[in-house]
């Protein structure tokens, strides 16, 4: 553990809540992987909320909010406001969380056809047209990428955070983490359609490593051309996926809607994308 | 907290519990009790429907493998092996040789990380009386650390194979998009060794903890393979006596659905029935590798198991054979001649079953000849588990009614705890619901 913790652990333990909405556990599993520095991050914090890990459920407010998971019912719009009053600092963890999640697949078909395919009686089944993240609802103060997070990104943010550090993580592409780890193009070198080169770095570029192309799990990298918060140039990548590689438009719509696919500029290429099917 | 039942004279008393923790998923348990007697017992499934199946429809078959393991981060391998070896039915395809070994391997580790995060972190706080392993390790430190590290080992596997634990990125239709050489495969085998007598350990320890007397009547479903104990392949065998293809599934086993729950519930033949360790085990002990079926006989532990409570053994003994499992598949290792079978797309339907660390999982596809998903349906074993959850609360409830409400919450979750619910397969939060109506 990074000493800010240990010594702010001396003090009086920051408090940690992690709350869930619609989502498949994975990010709050990564908090259980810490493995070898969970024991140690029980000590530097107040485990206070954690009903996946914990029956000892301690009431509000938090200094650390941990969200995993998107808002699909009517009742979970209202539960975020209740935990974002409760917490001083609320970080999102993941795709779901802060993207909206796989499940906004939904928000480009009919619900309620939906609803019909998995449920014989679709009349009990209470769920919102749309899955959107937390930031669409309340304030969120972090947002931690990735489907699913990385364990090391999160024991940084939450370093961070009690340290009273603002968080600084990467923003730069996949690109990057594969010429770092001398992993041969895939795209260049195999032909894939791989959305390295529009995907924010933060997985350490796993998938050319197990020689396949990305497919977006840490969102839509920023600044390629005109620097932070700007968005990466998905139509040049879409256009090469096309023209280049002979993907044809549902099959470049099909790259960019995925597990980060309500993310704004995944959303608007597979949107532009839709109109030449 | 007592209220009048404004209907009638009847009194009704109803405990409402935040929630009931260290379960994977949100969902919520409601008792009726009425003069004594236990009337109604409802697993609500509230975790939000995130609709899979339906946009599945429209996808290529390539995106199949990245898509369902996303219904659960506790065991993604299990949604991704239904899933090939559904497709690969449907292409005529046979994965064999070191490439069938591999994902046997992979699924250990799925088996191991599960199991091991059940046994130390989730269930054995219970039998200890704490509220989380992280408050057990201030007293049992060694032990706590001991689970974390066989965790760890499954994770190892897994990363190795897939490149991460959950959600791993490297299963496909056909093999792998990579697979290790020869020396990566090895670089495991000290840890896993490890593990394997830790695992042993852990089998002792559970063995001495103490069980509540129950054991309902059960009806086991299962994998049987002939060779060995089941994981990606076999025929779906019950206790009953049933043996049947898994494309015959949907012949014996449906799905209905309730008005309180987001899970749909399966009945085989109109009767609940258990999927798991518990069910594998009972069914499969003559799969047993060496290691395993000694600390049976050493530890008197007799098969088939009857009582829930004793899923903890089950899934011990299971971390056990998998260690034993993947140290074998690792000797034998060598490089397959190609990563992936090359695939021929054709139209068709296909179905598979594998068992994932909380029972078997049922796909089935139907595929155009684009590889374009038509249909999809999905099974989790937890949606099979819950009318069979519900009645051993039904068959448990009767003697913790004397215990006043919070106890008789806490008792009930415990009893729900030891299927290792995976309610975001089918949801996070149980909230404790008990009605208590007339003479309380």
């Amino acid at each position: 553990m990074n000493q800010a913790v240990s010594r702010a652990g001396q003090a009086s333990k920051p408090k940690l809540g992690v709350f869930k909405f619609a989502s498949c556990d994975g990010c709050q599993l990564s908090i259980l992987n810490l493995e070898d520095d969970l024991l140690a991050l029980g000590q530097a914090l107040d485990i206070a909320y954690f009903p996946e890990a914990s029956s000892d459920m301690k009431p509000g407010p938090y200094d650390i909010v941990l969200v995993e998971g998107s808002i699909t019912t009517e009742e979970d719009t209202h539960r975020i406001r209740s935990v974002r009053e409760q917490a001083k600092v609320l970080v999102t963890i993941g795709a779901c969380a802060t993207a909206g999640g796989i499940q906004a697949l939904r928000n480009w078909a009919d619900v309620e056809a939906f609803k019909q395919v998995v449920y014989p009686s679709p009349e009990y089944i209470h769920s919102l047209s749309s899955s959107t993240p937390i930031s669409e609802h309340v304030h969120v103060d972090f947002e931690l990428w990735g489907c699913p997070i990385d364990k090391g990104q999160l024991l940084r943010i939450l370093t961070d955070v009690v340290a009273g550090i603002q968080p600084c993580l990467p923003t730069e592409s996949v690109c990057m983490e594969c010429k770092r780890r001398g992993t041969v193009c895939v795209l260049v070198a195999k032909a894939m359609p791989c959305l390295g080169p529009v995907t924010r770095a933060g997985c350490g570029a796993i998938c050319p490593s197990m020689g396949r192309d990305c497919y977006g799990c840490f969102g839509p990298s920023e600044g390629s051309r005109a620097g932070p918060g700007f968005p990466p140039n998905t139509a040049s990548l879409a256009k090469q996926f096309h023209s280049g590689l002979q993907l044809i438009p549902v099959e470049v719509l099909r790259r960019f809607r995925g597990v980060n696919g309500y993310a704004p500029s995944f959303r608007e290429e597979s949107n532009a994308w839709e109109k030449k099917t | 907290m007592g209220q009048a039942n404004p209907e009638g004279e009847k009194i009704t008393r109803t405990i409402a519990v935040g929630a009931i923790a260290r379960v994977e998923g949100e969902g919520a348990l409601r008792v009726t009790v009425q003069d004594g007697i236990v009337q109604d017992v409802q697993l609500k499934i509230f975790e939000p429907p995130r609709f899979f199946e339906a946009f599945l429809q429209g996808r290529h078959y390539n995106d199949v493998p990245d898509i369902v393991a996303r219904i659960c981060g506790i065991c993604p391998v299990a949604y991704q092996m239904s899933a090939v070896h559904a497709l690969e039915q449907i292409f005529g395809l046979r994965v064999e040789g070191s490439l069938r070994d591999l994902r046997r391997l992979l699924y250990c580790g799925e088996w191991i990380e599960s199991h091991a995060l059940h046994v130390y972190m989730l269930q054995a706080p219970d039998f200890l009386g704490y509220d989380s392993a992280i408050a057990m390790a201030k007293d049992h430190a060694a032990i706590v650390t001991r689970g974390l590290r066989l965790k760890k080992a499954g994770n190892a596997i897994m990363t190795l194979l897939g490149g991460r634990s959950v959600h791993p990125v490297s299963v496909k239709v056909g093999g792998f998009s990579r697979v290790p050489s020869r020396q990566e495969v090895e670089s495991l085998r000290e840890e896993l060794l490890w593990a394997r007598d830790a695992a042993v350990e852990t089998v002792h320890w559970i063995a001495s903890f103490e069980f509540p007397d129950f054991a309902p009547d059960y009806i086991y479903v299962a994998l049987r393979h002939p060779d060995e104990y089941p994981c990606n392949e076999g025929q779906i065998a019950a206790s009953n006596g049933l043996q049947i293809s898994v494309n015959e599934f949907e012949h014996h086993f449906a799905e209905h659905q309730v008005a309180y729950s987001y899970a749909l519930h399966c009945s085989l033949q109109g009767s609940p029935y258990l999927v798991g360790p518990v069910a594998r085990l009972s069914l499969n002990q003559d799969h047993l590798t060496p290691l395993a079926r000694q600390v049976l006989v050493d530890l008197r532990i007799a098969l088939p198991l009857r009582n829930p409570f004793h899923g903890i053994i089950a899934r011990a003994v299971e971390i056990l054979y998998a260690l034993e499992e993947s140290l074998r598949l690792i000797e034998r290792y060598e490089p397959p001649p190609m990563a992936a079978a090359p695939v021929a797309v054709r139209p068709g339907i296909g179905m598979a079953c594998t068992e994932a660390p909380r029972g078997i999982l049922y796909h089935r596809y139907e595929v155009n000849g684009d590889g374009v998903i038509r249909e999809a349906k999905i099974v989790p074993p937890t949606s099979q588990n819950q009318s069979r959850i519900e009645q051993d609360l039904r068959l448990f409830m009767p003697r913790l009614l004397p215990l006043p409400d919070y106890d008789v919450a806490r008792e009930c979750e415990r009893v729900i705890r030891c299927y290792d619910p995976c309610i975001s397969c089918a949801t996070h939060f149980l909230n404790l619901e008990i009605k208590r109506e007339g003479s309380a």
